[in-house]
């Protein structure tokens, strides 16, 4: 396989882009009838479906926590959303992004409001083109507000990262495999808590704080996006009659 | 007021400062400024700025008469799905019945539906319900509807003015459960007619006039029938 590909052209990126530029992002909330909030979302080529359950009581028991309510978010991707079929089924990798959400939405969630109760979170990614942990996060997010379920923000994510030297926000498919960095940010956007922060490759501290500025404002542009779809669903409502 | 759109906010939607407003029902106070927690319709009663929910699970308060539906007996109670988050502890002591220990389920069993009172609420939202009550009884018959527990104080109207209308133009039994379900009995073809009413009433729960709305409808109904 070619590992030294170009990946920025006359100051382009491969499919296009500039340097400080989305991919595009169409959010779709309630799809789901059974579910009691959902979202699905399509960032450039990912496809999501997020499902909020709940709050219900926590099974099992033991993880009852008598002062609060647990988030419980599961990320799982679909066989058929990679090029080569992925092994069905929890690994090592979708625990993780499991873990790694649950926390994030656990700090924007009014846990406090439901003691003993879990809000089941599943996130299916239907298509996967890099960045699905953010995608995933952020219908996540969508779905929640969907649900009706209280909490202090709508969580956000986005991605920034390094190829050929030069930090870029929101890092495709050729981008993340070829790429020197990519930087998972998630934020509260009211306050500008930061939820989810992790790093994959390299970074000196200057590019690390020019990437991290710029994922944070990849958040708010998306953040917009969100509050835009929650509205336009239920907007309707509110004008008849 | 009234010819104003109502507003649909979302959750962290700044609505106000406290020291304008107080932080009613469906929101939170940070810093000084006040924000919705929930998706929601704003409503501004005096000074407090509230929040009513769109959607979501029923919120038990005590006193409230529901309906729920039986999902295991035990030796010495039962425990009632009531839409609610945590299912419900109905005590042998808050039944009618003489139940014998260990003969719950001769009474009521799996899949049976009550109607019932919250009885009690505790810091840990453990929820005891009750049958000792006028009316309260295990539902015979009839048809059991669900809709959005928020949108049950449109359903009954101001003073049930609303339900009366309902039980008026189409003769049925209708028990309207604060947690979102809706028992009806009668004739075959009212059940239908009370059913498409109340969707009608959840779709439209944010338009002003809705009672003279309905009744108008109902009353042409009527008349075709005549």
């Amino acid at each position: 396989m070619n590992t030294d590909i170009k990946l920025i052209e006359n100051g382009k990126r491969l499919d296009g882009r500039k340097y400080d530029e989305l991919r595009k992002i169409k959010i779709e909330a309630g799809v789901l009838h059974r579910a009691e909030g959902s979202c699905y979302l399509e960032w450039g080529d990912n496809k999501v479906i997020a499902a909020v359950y709940g709050p219900r009581e926590a099974i099992p028991r033991h993880t009852q926590n008598p002062l609060r309510a647990i988030v419980n978010a599961k990320y799982n991707m679909a066989a058929f959303s990679v090029d080569d079929r992925k092994r069905p089924g929890p690994d090592r990798r979708s625990r993780e992004i499991s873990k790694v959400i649950s926390e994030a939405l656990e700090n924007i969630v009014i846990v406090e409001k439901y003691p003993r109760a879990s809000i089941d979170v599943n996130i299916e990614i239907l298509d996967a083109e890099a960045g699905t942990r953010c995608a995933g996060l952020t219908a996540a997010g969508v779905a929640l507000a969907d649900a009706g379920i209280p909490m202090k923000d709508i969580p956000v994510a986005c991605a920034a990262g390094k190829i050929d030297g030069q930090v870029v926000l929101d890092l495709g498919k050729d981008e993340d495999n070829f790429g020197q960095a990519d930087l998972p940010v998630a934020i509260s956007p009211r306050t500008g808590q930061i939820l989810l922060l992790q790093m994959d490759g390299h970074l000196t501290l200057d590019e690390f704080n020019q990437a991290l500025d710029l994922a944070i404002k990849g958040c708010y542009t998306i953040s917009e996006m969100q509050k835009k779809a929650i509205m336009e669903k239920y907007q309707k409502v509110g004008e008849v009659g | 007021m009234e010819e104003e759109k109502r507003k649909i906010v979302i959750p962290s939607q700044l609505l106000g400062d406290i020291e304008h407003n107080k932080s009613g029902r469906g929101t939170f106070v940070e810093k000084g400024k006040i924000y919705s927690e929930i998706l929601g319709v704003l409503s501004q009663n005096s000074d407090y700025i509230n929040v009513i929910p769109l959607k979501g699970r029923y919120d038990p308060i005590v006193k409230d008469f529901v309906i729920g539906i039986i999902e295991e007996p035990m030796a010495s109670s039962w425990l009632v799905d009531i839409n609610a988050a945590y299912p419900a502890l109905l005590h042998v002591n808050e039944v009618p019945w003489d139940v014998e220990f260990g003969e719950t389920e001769k009474f009521l069993n799996h899949g049976d539906s009550i109607m019932a009172k919250v009885l009690q609420v505790d810091q840990e939202k453990k929820l005891q319900i009750t049958l000792n009550d006028r009316n309260l009884y295990k539902i015979k018959g009839g048809q059991i509807i669900n809709v959005e527990p928020s949108k049950v104080p449109r359903i009954i109207g101001k003073k049930g003015s609303m339900i009366s209308l309902l039980k008026k133009y189409t003769k049925c039994r209708i028990f309207v459960g604060q947690n979102g379900r809706i028992w009806i009995d009668g004739e075959e073809e009212n059940i239908k007619k009370v059913i498409d009413t109340i969707k009608k009433i959840e779709n439209e729960s944010l338009s002003y006039g809705l009672t003279n709305k309905i009744e108008n409808l109902l009353k042409k109904d009527a008349k075709d029938v005549h």
